[in-house]
């Protein structure tokens, strides 16, 4: 079977539904990272792909080592944020972290 | 190609100031006691330089140019929007200088004073951004910043919330964003905006994905100028953050968001075959037609914010929620897509930037001495403090668009703009929206001047420095609801932007 540009952008966008799925249902905030790490992921794969499939240079590839250097960055600000709240609040559920909702 | 860098680099010397004063910031807190002001007064002295260089470049400022192969433009719209974040950042460190919040404690400061440079660097960087992957990274440079900035004062569990909130929302849109851009850049097989512009011309591509791709990336800029639907985060940041951050995200990070999104879209999506002179605005694709989506996202912006600040007994969250209105105002000025429009924009940014600061300065010395942003504790504060709740009135009733304020002219420009371009229905939702706005405002107002002081009698009195910080942001409020011409003439002369003719 021929892998074709179609097949990367298919599962890309199964990536990025994930991402935002789990971004929307996980409580824990350690699991909202994760998907958030995978909409990255997914974009990273439609750069990736459309820079050898599409017969565009570099760029996309480039891009995404760009992105995936940001995507350290913000995890480690993301965990350290994470653990800070996890001494405040004795746990990391993003729901019982709500003391400023009226 | 080795000019050519030489030559960019040249025009990046504000940039370049700000990344040394960043990177001297770090060395110095290594070697500076804990409780001294020092490195205030050095990030002070390294946006003065900074402030040198935005100076000469507007006074050297020929032809718009794009430099670092498109990577950057430097025209006279990144510099009118650099004057606008440079004097917030400066005006935020003189209030950090005097906030209890930040002050009190054992904290180093000299993080905080670096991370305020790279967020201000960052935003430097979004208002020149011309190349999809410049716009990703200056946005999450800004992002990060905050994010940290946001939680600065960790031992308070609502700053901690504010920055986990900050960063789930903000890494979520700005995700969603790079998925956009990933879309585009298949779409049109460019990086830059002038490619893409160059490729929508050129070919036709699939409508579906590139209104796909659009939607995507309005995410990112309108979580990073707080407009619905990508709101939500901002009332709990802006209430759990410390106020400096929050006064400074409510002014400076908003322009650096707009300046990008009008950048990316005018340019972008700009039909150069249809000359400006005869439609009076600028002619954009059909397929995509982003100015409906952001008017309809300014009419649901401006609307819930409204709404929404109508309840709050907490003067930071409703302040909150009054700055999300703004960027619906503001949005307006977007929508227009004329020069008129964007003249507009400017003019109001510079408004807001005065009453905005102003208001939340006087947030901040109130709960300095009373330890609460509750609008409760505003109860008789004119009799307690007449040169605060007198201040606090102009700013309040400025933020209203009551004449004879600089708010009444930054909307009267807005709305001119509109009724100009013949989108009449749009003036009137803005208009009814103001009159909405009157309603909160004043209520603090009445807390201030018609109701009993209560248990809190404690007056507030200012030290001579605060005065003058107070009447430095007051005076233009008044001035410039008067004395307009070179504000307007400025802004008009601003709006040139590389890659539109």
């Amino acid at each position: 079977m021929n892998i074709t540009l179609t097949h990367f952008l298919i599962i890309s966008a199964i990536l990025f539904s994930l991402g935002i799925y789990g971004v929307i249902t996980r409580r824990n905030a350690i699991m909202v990272l994760m998907g958030i790490e995978l909409i990255l992921n997914a974009a990273n794969i439609n750069f990736v792909a459309f820079a050898r499939y599409g017969g565009m240079h570099m760029d996309g590839q480039a891009i995404a080592v760009f992105v995936i250097v940001l995507a350290a960055a913000e995890a480690a600000i993301a965990l350290a944020i994470v653990l800070n709240i996890y001494q405040r609040f004795n746990t990391v559920n993003v729901d019982e972290v709500s003391s400023l909702k009226e | 190609m080795l000019q050519h860098i030489i030559d960019s680099a040249k025009l990046l010397r504000p940039e370049t100031a700000l990344a040394t004063t960043f990177c001297l910031l770090l060395l110095a807190d290594l070697f500076i006691r804990r409780k001294s002001n020092a490195t205030a007064w050095l990030a002070l002295v390294g946006l003065s330089v900074t402030g040198f260089f935005v100076a000469q470049q507007a006074a050297m400022m020929g032809a718009p140019i794009s430099i670092f192969t498109n990577m950057f433009a430097v025209d006279a719209f990144s510099i009118f929007f650099k004057v606008v974040i440079l004097a917030a950042s400066g005006v935020i460190v003189l209030f950090s200088l005097q906030s209890n919040e930040l002050q009190l404690g054992t904290r180093r400061l000299g993080e905080y004073y670096a991370l305020l440079i790279s967020l201000t660097l960052g935003m430097f960087l979004m208002t020149g951004a011309s190349n999809l992957l410049m716009m990703y990274l200056s946005l999450e440079l800004t992002s990060l910043s905050s994010y940290i900035l946001a939680g600065y004062t960790k031992d308070a569990e609502d700053s901690s919330e504010a920055s986990l909130k900050y960063i789930i929302y903000g890494a979520v849109s700005s995700g969603m964003m790079l998925y956009g851009i990933s879309i585009l850049y298949g779409l049109t097989g460019a990086v830059d905006i002038y490619g893409v512009q160059h490729a929508l011309m050129l070919q036709d591509v699939n409508t579906l994905a590139l209104i796909i791709a659009g939607i995507l990336i309005v995410a990112g800029f309108g979580y990073k100028i707080s407009a619905a639907p990508f709101h939500f985060w901002t009332p709990d940041v802006y209430e759990g953050a410390p106020i400096t951050i929050t006064a400074f995200l409510s002014v400076a990070s908003k322009a650096a968001g707009f300046a990008m999104m009008i950048r990316f879209f005018t340019v972008s999506f700009l039909d150069v075959n249809v000359s400006r002179e005869l439609v009076g605005s600028w002619a954009i694709f059909q397929g995509f037609e982003w100015n409906r989506l952001l008017a309809i996202l300014s009419v649901l912006t401006m609307t819930l914010g409204n709404l929404a600040a109508l309840g709050q007994r907490n003067l930071k969250r409703l302040l909150a929620y009054s700055s999300i209105a703004h960027a619906g105002y503001m949005l307006l000025g977007v929508v227009v897509l004329s020069n008129q429009g964007l003249a507009a924009v400017l003019i109001y940014f510079v408004v807001y930037f005065f009453m905005n600061l102003g208001a939340f300065y006087l947030v901040m010395l109130v709960a300095n001495k009373t330890g609460s942003e509750e609008i409760d504790e505003y109860r008789g504060l004119g009799y307690r403090s007449p040169l605060i709740s007198v201040a606090m009135t102009i700013f309040l009733l400025s933020l209203t668009g009551i004449p004879p304020t600089a708010g009444f002219v930054g909307k009267l420009y807005l709305f001119a703009a509109l009724i100009n371009a013949k989108m009449i229905w749009l003036a009137v939702v803005g208009a009814l929206n103001s009159v909405v706005s009157l309603y909160y405002y004043v209520r603090v107002l009445r807390n201030m001047f018609l109701r009993d002081a209560g248990r809190s009698t404690m007056p507030i009195s200012l030290s001579i420095p605060q005065i003058v910080l107070l009447l430095a942001l007051l005076a233009p409020v008044i001035l410039l609801g008067i004395y307009f011409g070179p504000l307007v003439e400025y802004a008009q002369a601003s709006v040139t932007m590389f890659g539109v003719h």
